[in-house]
């Protein structure tokens, strides 16, 4: 009995243990509340201006009045064209690191770019696409030069998850494919991108979440601070969510209160809910999966 | 005999098979191509955004730049008609200071929920927690500095009593709560990366929970931890809408942190509009986007050797 007993020592071991742990979880908490009062004050704020007009109408008086659409229809557009053209070069890019790429300079050379896209300023990017699209290639300002600049900057979210997903399909599989004489293309085609699939529509969702909510790429490249129509193609110009919440934050006087608010609060939950989307689905593939 | 022209006839089949090169060898062969030119994409868009900004930006450097004016004075004066100045010392002071502040508000809440989530959740508490942590990172960066503006400036206008809120510690403070969340995930990652036998030969030693955090894994898992810091330190460096809308963009030496100062990377964003292509100001906020490509390279670079180094242990 004397030999499980509870010594001073293990009690006092206890209560540093609760009050470390204690002292974490406040931190953790900490982190989440401010974002978490955040959160309702837009709500409780951004409310009011809220209605089906809000989210149909074009912006008039100067931006003071009237909805969002344009600005809506235009971030369509432009994830829209992003995806098309980050989506086949990422997924490409994964298979060749999962499938293909031998362990040497060049594989370390790829890694430590997709580190630098995804790590250099968002406003490097802006000028980058300023410069290249823009400017070298003579798209002017457009919604094609606005969305290969987001592509190349989201290019890394693609890249990454859909490289995890593939990796995450067990070799045994691939081998067994390869032992009935199937190419290697003809494996990664039949087993390994079906049995990865969704993990790489996660992937896609988040980029989809990310490319909808930046606004420096954006700002120089083909968003303008306001059209009174919607874009008719891609060499046209358009208007942006994330731009058009910095536009009636900051450049137009006379702004009602609850218009911003707004504003802000149907970006963040459009970003939110892809990002919920994604996860849900991540987590709903993690309880599925047999392997 | 039916028996041998059984046998005989697949693996003829398969002799064929491997001497002629049919659709399914080529299409082989071409995504291999494909998929390679994929992989160097990387490759080519890193130095393709070097070469650009390089390129719209050199004219200044080899032509009017004075790199002692550029890198010493606090005189950031672009539009002046008649003797235009380049200096980005304030420029720098300003990230500087912002980054710093956001560092000491971010790093320690960062690292203390890494170590909650990963040491000491379990369950469905880890799970949420991990997912919230996740849903905290998606936030917009304008969305931030919209809360900047119109949230924290009003706070600490009252709660200071200053006659300006958009300073130091309003911007510190957004980018300290946006940072913190991708901080903690690395940081996650790093705590995870350590094997669990560390953790159970501590634990047969009979150490308690927090002596194993402490004494064995904290220490494990140290560069990891410090490549998180790094990339924190990353993006606060590199964030621009958030710190345009929430520092006051007042050119300024901070002396306080209720003073409003202007970051490397609001700068462009501000004034790049209303430049023309080719006019030296036009230039110069391209060499500073040469000078923030080439500060982050470096920590990045810096973060990835400081992680290879826990591979090679």
């Amino acid at each position: 009995m004397s030999m499980f007993a509870r010594t001073p020592l293990d009690q006092q071991n206890r209560r540093v243990e609760w009050l470390v742990k204690t002292l974490f979880l406040m931190m953790t908490v900490l982190l989440i509340v401010p974002v978490a009062l955040i959160m309702s004050i837009l709500i409780y704020r951004g409310a009011p201006a809220l209605s089906l007009e809000f989210l149909t109408q074009v912006p008039t008086n100067g931006m003071t009045a009237g909805g969002i659409m344009t600005a809506l229809v235009g971030t369509i557009w432009i994830v829209t064209v992003a995806l098309i053209a980050s989506v086949p070069i990422g997924v490409a890019a994964a298979v060749y690191l999962s499938e293909y790429a031998p362990d040497n300079w060049l594989t370390r050379a790829i890694n430590l770019a997709i580190i630098n896209l995804a790590g250099v300023p968002s406003i490097v990017h802006a000028l980058f696409g300023l410069g290249a699209f823009v400017v070298f290639f003579g798209f002017g300002r457009s919604i094609l030069a606005a969305s290969l600049t987001l592509a190349v900057m989201t290019l890394p979210v693609v890249i990454v998850s859909t490289r995890e997903s593939l990796q995450a399909v067990p070799h045994a599989f691939r081998e067994a494919c390869w032992n009935m004489g199937a190419t290697r293309w003809q494996t990664i085609w039949r087993v390994v991108l079906p049995n990865s699939i969704s993990g790489i529509l996660t992937g896609v969702i988040l980029e989809v979440s990310r490319t909808a909510g930046e606004t420096a790429p954006i700002m120089f490249t083909g968003a303008a601070a306001f059209l009174p129509f919607l874009p008719q193609g891609v060499l046209d110009q358009t208007m942006a969510m994330s731009l058009h919440l910095y536009v009636v934050a900051t450049q137009v006087p006379n702004v009602p209160e609850a218009l911003p608010f707004g504003v802000a609060l149907v970006l963040i939950s459009m970003v939110l809910m892809m990002n919920a989307t994604s996860i849900a689905f991540r987590v709903y593939l993690r309880n599925k999966r047999k392997w | 005999m039916p028996a041998e022209v059984q046998t005989d006839a697949p693996s003829s089949r398969i002799v064929n098979d491997l001497n002629t090169r049919g659709l399914d060898w080529y299409m082989d062969r071409a995504v291999s191509v494909g998929v390679f030119v994929g992989g160097v994409s990387a490759i080519v868009f890193i130095v393709g955004i070097f070469i650009f900004v390089t390129r719209e930006g050199l004219d200044f450097v080899i032509g009017p730049m004075d790199a002692k004016e550029f890198f010493t004075s606090i005189n950031w004066r672009p539009t002046s008609e008649r003797n235009p100045t380049y200096g980005i010392l304030a420029l720098m002071a300003g990230t500087a200071s912002v980054t710093g502040l956001a560092m000491l508000v971010a790093v320690p809440f960062s690292l203390g929920a890494a170590i909650y989530i990963a040491e000491f959740a379990t369950g469905k508490m880890r799970e949420s927690l991990k997912v919230l942590v996740e849903l905290l990172a998606a936030i917009p960066s304008v969305v931030w500095g919209f809360v900047g503006m119109t949230i924290m400036n009003p706070l600490i206008i009252e709660f200071f009593d200053v006659p300006v809120g958009l300073s130091v510690l309003n911007a510190g403070v957004i980018l300290g709560l946006m940072a913190a969340p991708i901080m903690t995930t690395i940081a996650e990652d790093a705590l995870k990366a350590v094997p669990d036998s560390y953790r159970e030969a501590a634990e047969a030693m009979g150490a308690t929970r927090w002596q194993v955090v402490f004494k064995v894994v904290l220490p494990a898992a140290k560069s990891g931890l410090m490549a998180a810091v790094l990339l924190g330190v990353g993006r606060g460096f590199g964030e621009t809408m958030a710190v345009l809308m929430a520092s006051g963009h007042a050119i300024n030496l901070p002396t306080s942190p209720f003073d409003s100062v202007r970051a490397l990377t609001a700068t462009i964003a501000a004034e790049l509009g209303d430049t023309a292509r080719g006019s030296d100001h036009y230039g110069v906020l391209f060499t500073l986007g040469i000078f923030l490509f080439v500060v982050t390279f470096v920590i990045n670079l810096t973060a990835d050797i400081v992680v290879k180094g826990v591979g090679r242990k």
